[in-house]
């Protein structure tokens, strides 16, 4: 059984995101990277079946810059395989991941039977891959997954959708499988494991080893700017009784207006 | 001028809301529709009067249940050949899911999660936040079309004086093809309230609560809202809560998208608990209660009063 | 020269910190407050491989250097300075075995706690005899086919909860340190007597007791060398376990400065974030100083261990420098604090009642400046 887990390397969440001075993304001279922590839970799905089908292999694939290595060796320390690694800038878009995983996994020469990934990374917080990379390999998939079960080819994957409500998909292997927060409890990356992780296969490949070009953009950003600073905060007064309602009514109004939160 | 097609989700017989905000801001550019299913003709007529000139509804075997693959598939046979240089849909669930494979089937980009966006001469560019709302960036789209764009619900707002289109209905025979992956079960979301660290709404009780039957009118507002309630540790002492519903120093520390702070005064030990919370609202009689310096929104007044009112308030908004 | 981790070690720091920051930090004032020992968090520990990181690969030890075995020390620390010293007590135990016993010593004694989860302790202390350890006056008689020990040791780390002790005693007293001998004895064996749990200022969650020996059989076999060895491998033993010691200060310290700058970019007073007073950024200016000091002495001492160089001196000077800087580091984390400081519901109170050990054991602050002058003055 071939398992591949795509994940994707991201600025820890203490980071302070600055914009370059001319706006074209963001400094990362002094970025501290982590395996984006959704698809943590994307690795530990993958263990979790490779304990009871121990001769499946779990391939880790990255696309991404090639100056750390973190996300795909603490993959491997918490049990995965082997890695491949697409050398890459790390804005690319969802479209040119997509393809570059795609490729990635064909070259392996290892036909997929399930391939998970996280949900979103927090990066770009796109939420897309899944289902390009899904769409490219003309497989089915299911996205938000807090609930997954494999007997033989058949999936039970739950899936999240607004207000805490769970859709249960039935499909087949092979399948792309997004997982959320709760799947499952990703491990530690034990330390026999990180020392083991130094001998392990790890492939690496250019964007034009896997098919993919510039040509391949789809979505364009610019312009990286700080949101605007917060407002100051608003003080209403509602202790006289006649304007209370008129009072709540304004914040209520303001939270979904302004504020947005509602 | 661009010609875009605006996916709509419907929900219990009525169109998503953000729908009606994308049609707002579409105003200048030619926008049609499309359902999946069937829509009343009042719903027909509303998204008419935001702008719709075609309302496609698509109806075929196997749509009566969303699937990616059923819906992907009956969409994009329906827009194939039709000149649609843009496709919209709302970043709900569905939008989300749904439109990457869509746009992939069309080998075209997809600018998910926009919160604002213009048209230059039929050219979309957008404003989306990046690294979990922490800096904005302009959004453009290049490549195959017709282009992709989902919009983050709620973040447009709707129009104020929409104008209206022709909203000419006709239905289509969609074919929603091989699915492969398919709902057979939904599971309703349980009533049981989510972890305060887990919450994305709170509402939060103090010292001023004066007893633990009380809560209720907490709870009430929170049922409102689908908030978790918590307790400042001077309400927790006074044994108006247990410990577990602590938010500061010593209990819970937490980080919603709304913090409610109903009769906290906004002792350090507290604001340690809640200090990353997004928005913050509170409520006390006393002007001078520290928490007002964090609060974005204060409301002086005595919340046995305020809060009820509250709630209804939210009830209004809400539609419930 | 290079004073970088490698990507290795930034990994093993990574893990450490975060084994310290999810399942440490959330536990350890309960623990210190009931005096609870963690042995489900020393169990986790164990299994992610941070503990006994002492045995030598031969004998199914990890393969750490002693300068990865600080990092991991310190990064436990950060979790919780009590804890580390529950931790910490199984390599002061292993290391005597691992420096002065046979082979076949260390395949008994060794090997096990590599292939499941065990507790040590090793047993110097005695009430009359602390600082002045060649003194120690429990005896270990030679009864034919086994030694007899009898005698009574105090502050024993772990003491109710070990598989395995270490415990140095003398044939002859009179013999003063030359009669020192270290062996390796079962805590179940018939005569040993363990004392109730010392209710302590700090490292609260460590179990510390006396231990009585009376007329303990104990193996041949289980002595480290020959009799009379015991204050070399005593000696040899501290110029690992010093600078190990030392990292838990280490960690202990960099926990303090980092809730301290952290508390005084929020606390407003006068106006304005307590961060803009000058005599609070020259606390903090102390703090980060020294906090960078201990740290490369720390580290230059374990990495004089890998380099197979004696480092007496340089262990002192980690041991010494580090614990009482932690002293005044978490001292000054309170004063930041001011009157929450004092508030057992803030959490560095209890840093500043931890750092006072560490001062203490492993050779008094006092003890470790006569090694540095006896080292300097040669």
């Amino acid at each position: 059984m071939n398992i591949f887990v795509c994940v994707k390397q991201v600025p820890d969440t203490e980071t302070k995101i600055i914009p370059t001075s001319d706006g074209s993304f963001i400094e990362t001279a002094s970025i501290k990277w982590i395996m984006n922590p959704y698809d943590e839970f994307a690795v530990e799905q993958a263990l979790l079946v490779k304990q009871t089908n121990p001769a499946a292999n779990v391939t880790v694939v990255r696309v991404g810059s090639t100056k750390d290595t973190e996300a795909l060796r603490t993959a491997m320390a918490m049990g995965a395989d082997d890695a491949i690694l697409v050398d890459a800038a790390d804005n690319l878009d969802s479209y040119s991941i997509a393809k570059a995983l795609k490729g990635a996994i064909d070259k392996s020469g290892k036909k997929p039977d399930l391939i998970l990934t996280g949900k979103q990374a927090i990066d770009d917080d796109a939420l897309q891959v899944p289902q390009i990379l899904a769409e490219m390999l003309k497989l089915p998939s299911v996205a938000v997954v807090v609930g997954f079960e494999l007997s033989g080819t058949a999936v039970k994957a739950k899936r999240e959708v607004e207000g805490g409500a769970i859709e249960v998909y039935e499909l087949s292997t092979p399948c792309v499988i997004a997982a959320n927060k709760g799947l499952n409890t990703p491990r530690y990356a034990s330390l026999p494991g990180i020392m083991k992780a130094k001998k392990k296969p790890l492939a690496q490949h250019s964007l034009a080893d896997v098919g993919v070009s510039d040509a391949d953009r789809r979505v364009k950003y610019s312009g990286f700017r700080l949101p605007p600073e917060k407002p100051a905060g608003k003080k209403f007064d509602a202790t006289d009784a006649t304007k209370q309602r008129e009072v709540v009514a304004q914040v209520v109004g303001l939270l979904r207006t302004e504020a947005k939160v509602i | 001028m661009a010609n875009v097609l605006v996916f709509t989700e419907v929900h219990d017989g009525h169109v998503k809301p953000v729908t009606l905000e994308i049609l707002g801001k579409l105003a200048g550019q030619t926008a049609d529709v499309a359902v999946i299913g069937d829509l009343s003709a009042e719903q027909v007529s509303l998204l008419a009067k935001n702008g719709a000139q075609n309302v496609h509804k698509l109806k075929g075997a196997n749509l009566d249940k969303y699937s990616p693959e059923g819906y992907a598939n009956a969409l994009s046979e329906f827009i194939k050949g039709k000149n649609y240089d843009y496709v919209f849909g709302g970043a709900t669930s569905m939008g989300k899911d749904l439109l990457p494979r869509l746009a992939t089937k069309f080998d075209a980009g997809l600018a998910s999660d926009v919160v604002n966006f213009t048209f230059d001469g039929g050219s979309f560019a957008g404003t989306r936040p990046l690294f979990a709302g922490k800096c904005l960036a302009k959004v453009e789209l290049t490549g195959p079309k017709p282009h992709f764009v989902s919009i983050r619900p709620n973040a447009l707002g709707m129009t104020a004086n929409p104008t209206a289109g022709s909203g000419t209905a006709s239905d289509v025979n969609a074919n929603a093809g091989d699915i492969r992956a398919a709902i057979k079960e939904m599971i309703k979301a349980t009533s049981t309230k989510v972890d305060l660290t887990e919450a994305n709404i709170i509402v939060t009780g103090g010292r001023a609560m004066k007893n633990a039957e009380n809560f209720k009118i907490l709870n009430e507002l929170a049922d409102v809202i689908g908030a978790t309630v918590g307790a400042s540790r001077a309400a927790v002492d006074s044994g108006f809560a247990p410990h577990a519903m602590q938010v500061g120093q010593t209990g819970k520390t937490v980080a919603p998208t709304l913090y409610i702070a109903c009769g906290v005064s906004g002792a350090i030990q507290h604001l340690a608990g809640m200090r990353t919370s997004k928005v913050i609202v509170a409520i006390n009689s006393d002007p001078d209660a520290p928490i007002f310096t964090r609060a974005d929104y204060g409301i002086v007044g005595d919340l046995f009063q305020v809060v009820p009112v509250l709630t209804e308030e939210f009830k209004k908004l809400l539609g419930k | 020269m290079d004073f970088s981790l490698s990507t290795e070690q930034r990994e093993i720091q990574e893990l450490a910190l975060k084994f310290a920051r999810n399942e440490m930090i959330p536990q350890a004032h309960e623990h210190d407050e009931k005096g609870k020992f963690p042995d489900e968090i020393f169990r986790k520990a164990w299994e992610l491989g941070l503990i006994n990181t002492c045995i030598p690969p031969e004998y199914g030890g990890t393969g750490f250097s002693a300068v990865d075995g600080v990092i991991i020390s310190e990064a436990l620390a950060y979790g919780c300075m009590g804890m580390n010293t529950s931790f910490m007590a199984n390599d002061l135990a292993l290391l005597p075995i691992v420096i002065g016993g046979n082979d076949e010593q260390k395949k008994r004694f060794l090997t096990p706690f590599t292939q499941e989860f065990r507790i040590a302790s090793f047993c110097l202390t005695e009430p009359g005899n602390g600082s002045d350890a060649g003194g120690i006056k429990t005896q270990i008689k030679d009864g034919g086919d086994h030694w007899i020990i009898n005698g009574e040791k105090m502050w024993i780390t772990n003491a109710g909860y070990a598989h395995l002790f270490v415990v140095y005693g003398t044939v002859d007293v009179n013999l003063k340190h030359k009669g020192i001998s270290a062996i390796v004895v079962d805590p179940k064996t018939v005569g040993i007597e363990l004392g109730k749990k010392e209710d302590k200022m700090g490292h609260r969650s460590s179990d510390t007791r006396g231990v009585r020996f009376n007329n303990v059989k104990v193996p041949k076999e289980n002595m480290l060398g020959k009799p009379g060895d015991g204050w070399a491998i005593a000696m040899n033993t501290l110029d690992h376990s010093r600078p190990l010691v030392a990292s838990s200060a280490l960690g202990g310290a960099q926990r303090a400065l980092d809730l301290s700058i952290a508390y005084a970019k929020d606390r407003t007073q006068f106006g304005v974030p307590i961060a803009k007073h000058q005599a609070v950024q020259f606390m903090i200016a102390e703090m980060g100083m020294k906090v960078e000091a201990a740290r490369l002495l720390v580290y230059k001492a374990s990495w004089m261990c890998d380099q197979g160089v004696r480092n007496t001196e340089v262990a002192s000077y980690a041991k010494a420098f580090a614990s009482d800087s932690c002293m005044q580091i978490t001292t000054d984390a309170v004063q930041i604090y001011g009157g929450y400081g004092y508030s057992r519901e803030y959490p560095v109170e209890k840093l500043m009642r931890d750092a006072k050990l560490i001062q203490i054991y492993e050779g008094t602050s006092q003890i470790q400046r006569l090694v540095m002058a006896r080292e300097l003055l040669k």
